[in-house]
């Protein structure tokens, strides 16, 4: 059994079904008129944020009160870090405070395994860097695996800029270990280097990549990528590899489409996807707080506190 | 004082010798190789039972960071040339990126004071080819020489604007003085922190790509070719690089090149878990890579093995990967890593490595050494080749500890350095 969440490549296949399996049984709670359970009662979750995000911290600190943790919640800009003090001396001096679990979002790859590797509690990568953000493809696999009731042998089809996106990092390590084949659609300037060589089919022209698709998940394009000349514009990008309802039409009839937010609508995915038939977006965010409630409960040991 | 060495295997590839012998050292020179010193015995001399050992002349490096002035509490002139007599070299060149730069003939001159009073291994400025190692601006390079530098550099701070780089070397030439090069493109290398490539994006890191390297070695060849200029390519560690520099020497450039131990001992697998002790400039790339630099050095491409010996506080190193400085200590593991490496797998004889590692690099810069022909300064390096032993930075007489080789069981041990005919490091016997 795992002891932090730092990378679901590095997640035995057993773990993230276990870690799916409780999230689902979990989700019953979040639709109580009272969602409190004693689950995690006294035990204390620090949220460190040195990005600015709204849903990951926001669902990570309802999962944790839900169970009854107490949550801090630390925003880098606000802290000691603006003094110039180091990731670890940060993590250290909490740590101090005799907390028991720290989850963290930071702009750097590597950041939480540098600090899972100096803390004796667990550690939850909340997304570091361009490297991986496990909870967020673990709250992807749950939303397939309720609308096709299995994740084997699924087509997921994530498409837009692969380079800079830890969600396409951990999806392809999640989903292709328990069964699902993972294609990454995008420009090639926004396809990382020998990328080919991971277990995932490449794709350049969307309409080939989509083909017979169960699953589209579509990224969020960050306009700086502009700037360092790696797109002509955000409108040769929303015609060439924006998915709209045309685009749709080579995939499975009962494709789903998701996004893991925040949406660029009518760059990335257009307005009527996001919000038609087929779009399960919103759907991600409730279950985001099931899986993290999920995570929270095995690494805190919530079964000998329950 | 008279020392002699009994009964060494003696290994000086620049006179092709490669038998046991003795070696006679007098009043600080090499007096003679001998088959019996029996003669040379007289009283009060020195005598080393060298049974078993290997005796080379003195280990030289060609880029070494020794971090003084400015940087002393990563390393310093007494550590620093400690840490390359344990290594077996007699003398270093070190690079010009201190704080100030060594681009002023008094930081110079103050450089070789410390280095004179510490009296270990011998210490060759480098010097800065512009002034402030800002991106243009040549530096006074006939007062630099005159103080004492032995060579040009841009080292950490590649030239990108090539009029730059030609008129260094138009005006490096003159005096007589090679141009050394750090070859990266850095329009491609921004934000970049280890090699472009499958483990990268793994990782989730910015790859340099090796074309960023490839391009500048193509470019600073050719303007070697057209300037006339001699030029050092610094740490080569791509396979195109190494067919770059082979095609410049036919074309007959007047270019030498070296690579460094860790460039054929790692691929860049080694930055897995986010190992900032494996992150150096250029990075660690791949096994094919590997293969080419080792193809390099054994058909010549390549003249010699440098250590880029960069140290870094462990506070340093102990950040995230992308905010970790670059770089890695090398003086102490240098010869081992070669050996094991290189020799003891069968690639390359003992012979060709001492010349890699001595013979090669004196001849790079035109310095004293890398030899043991009568009358040269007696620089001697004696090696136990047997001797197996573990990487243990916490050991290291360096300052810093970054080393990515911690834990690696290698062959051969320095056992005694020589210099000037003075014993200034014995381990063991």
């Amino acid at each position: 059994m795992f002891t932090d969440l730092i990378t679901l490549r590095e997640t035995e296949p057993e773990d993230i079904r276990l870690l799916l399996d409780t999230a689902q049984s979990f989700k019953e709670i979040l639709d109580r008129s009272v969602k409190k359970v004693p689950t995690l009662r006294g035990r204390q979750v620090v949220t460190l944020f040195y990005e600015a995000s709204t849903r990951t911290r926001v669902s990570f600190e309802n999962a944790a009160k839900i169970m009854s943790a107490d949550t801090t919640s630390v925003a880098a800009a606000t802290s000691s870090v603006q003094k110039g003090e180091s990731l670890l001396d940060t993590v250290r001096n909490l740590r101090a405070m005799r907390i028991d679990c720290l989850v963290m979002r930071h702009p750097q790859s590597g950041s939480a395994h540098l600090v899972a590797q100096a803390l004796d509690i667990p550690v939850v990568n909340a997304g570091d860097g361009m490297h991986e953000h496990p909870t967020q493809a673990l709250l992807d696999m749950l939303t397939i695996r309720q609308h096709k009731g299995k994740l084997e042998a699924l087509t997921v089809a994530i498409v837009g800029d692969i380079m800079h996106s830890r969600v396409a990092r951990s999806n392809l390590w999640g989903l292709t270990k328990m069964g699902a084949k993972v294609r990454f659609v995008g420009p090639a300037t926004l396809l990382p280097r020998d990328v080919q060589r991971l277990p995932v089919e490449v794709y350049t022209d969307l309409r080939r990549g989509l083909e017979g698709a169960d699953v589209v998940m579509a990224l969020r394009l960050q306009q700086e990528r502009m700037e360092r000349g790696l797109l002509p514009s955000l409108r040769e990008y929303s015609q060439r590899w924006g998915i709209n309802a045309r685009a749709l039409e080579v995939t499975k009839p009962d494709c789903i489409v998701m996004h893991p937010g925040p949406m660029n609508r009518g760059v990335e995915i257009a307005d009527d996807v996001a919000d038609g038939g087929r779009s399960v977006i919103l759907e991600q965010v409730t279950n985001g707080v099931a899986v993290r409630m999920a995570v929270l409960y095995h690494l805190l040991g919530g079964e000998a506190a329950a | 004082m008279r020392t002699i060495f009994r009964r060494a295997h003696v290994c000086d590839p620049s006179q092709g010798v490669d038998k046991v012998a003795d070696v006679v050292v007098d009043e600080g020179k090499v007096l003679a190789i001998v088959e019996d010193s029996t003669p040379y015995d007289v009283g009060g001399c020195e005598v080393i039972d060298c049974s078993g050992l290997v005796l080379t002349p003195g280990l030289i490096d060609l880029h070494v960071h020794l971090r003084e002035p400015g940087y002393e509490y990563k390393e310093d002139v007494q550590s620093g040339t400690e840490a390359a007599v344990v290594g077996g070299f007699s003398a270093v060149c070190c690079m010009p990126n201190t704080d100030p730069p060594l681009d002023e003939p008094a930081v110079i001159r103050g450089l070789l004071k410390r280095a004179e009073a510490v009296g270990l291994a011998r210490v060759y400025p480098i010097a800065a080819i512009t002034k402030g190692l800002q991106p243009e601006g040549l530096a006074e390079m006939a007062a630099l020489k005159e103080a004492g530098a032995v060579a040009v550099t841009d080292d950490a701070y590649p030239l990108q604007l090539a009029e730059v780089l030609r008129r260094g070397m138009e005006y490096a030439a003159q005096l007589g003085l090679t141009v050394m090069t750090h070859c990266e493109d850095k329009s491609l290398t921004r934000d970049a922190c280890m090699n472009e490539g499958l483990t990268a994006t793994i990782m989730g890191l910015r790859g340099m790509p090796p074309v960023a390297e490839e391009i500048q070695v193509a470019r600073n060849c050719l303007m070697s070719l057209y300037t006339g200029c001699r030029l050092h390519i610094l740490h080569v560690s791509t396979a195109g690089a190494v067919r770059i520099i082979r095609w410049a020497k036919e074309m007959g450039a007047p270019v030498t090149a070296e690579t460094c131990p860790h460039y054929f001992a790692l691929t860049d697998e080694a930055c897995l878990g986010y190992n900032t002790n494996a992150k150096m400039n250029p990075p660690l790339r791949t096994q094919a890579d590997c293969d080419a630099i080792i193809q390099g050095l054994l058909d010549g491409t390549i003249d010699a093995i440098a250590t880029d010996h960069a140290p870094h506080a462990s506070h340093e190193k102990a950040q995230e990967f992308a905010l970790a400085p670059f770089g890695i200590v090398g003086l102490e593991t240098a010869f081992a890593l070669s050996y094991t490496e290189l020799v003891s797998t069968g690639r390359m004889s003992l012979s060709q490595l001492v010349d890699k590692m001595s013979c090669q690099p004196a001849k790079v810069l035109a310095l004293p050494g890398g030899t043991l022909a009568p009358g040269s300064p007696a620089d001697i390096a004696l090696f136990d080749l047997r001797r197996k032993w573990t990487v243990r930075a916490s050991e290291f007489r360096s300052k810093s500890r970054n080393t990515p080789f911690e834990g690696w069981e290698l062959q051969g041990k320095p056992v005694l350095t020589m210099v000037g005919g003075r014993v200034l490091y014995r381990e063991g016997m």
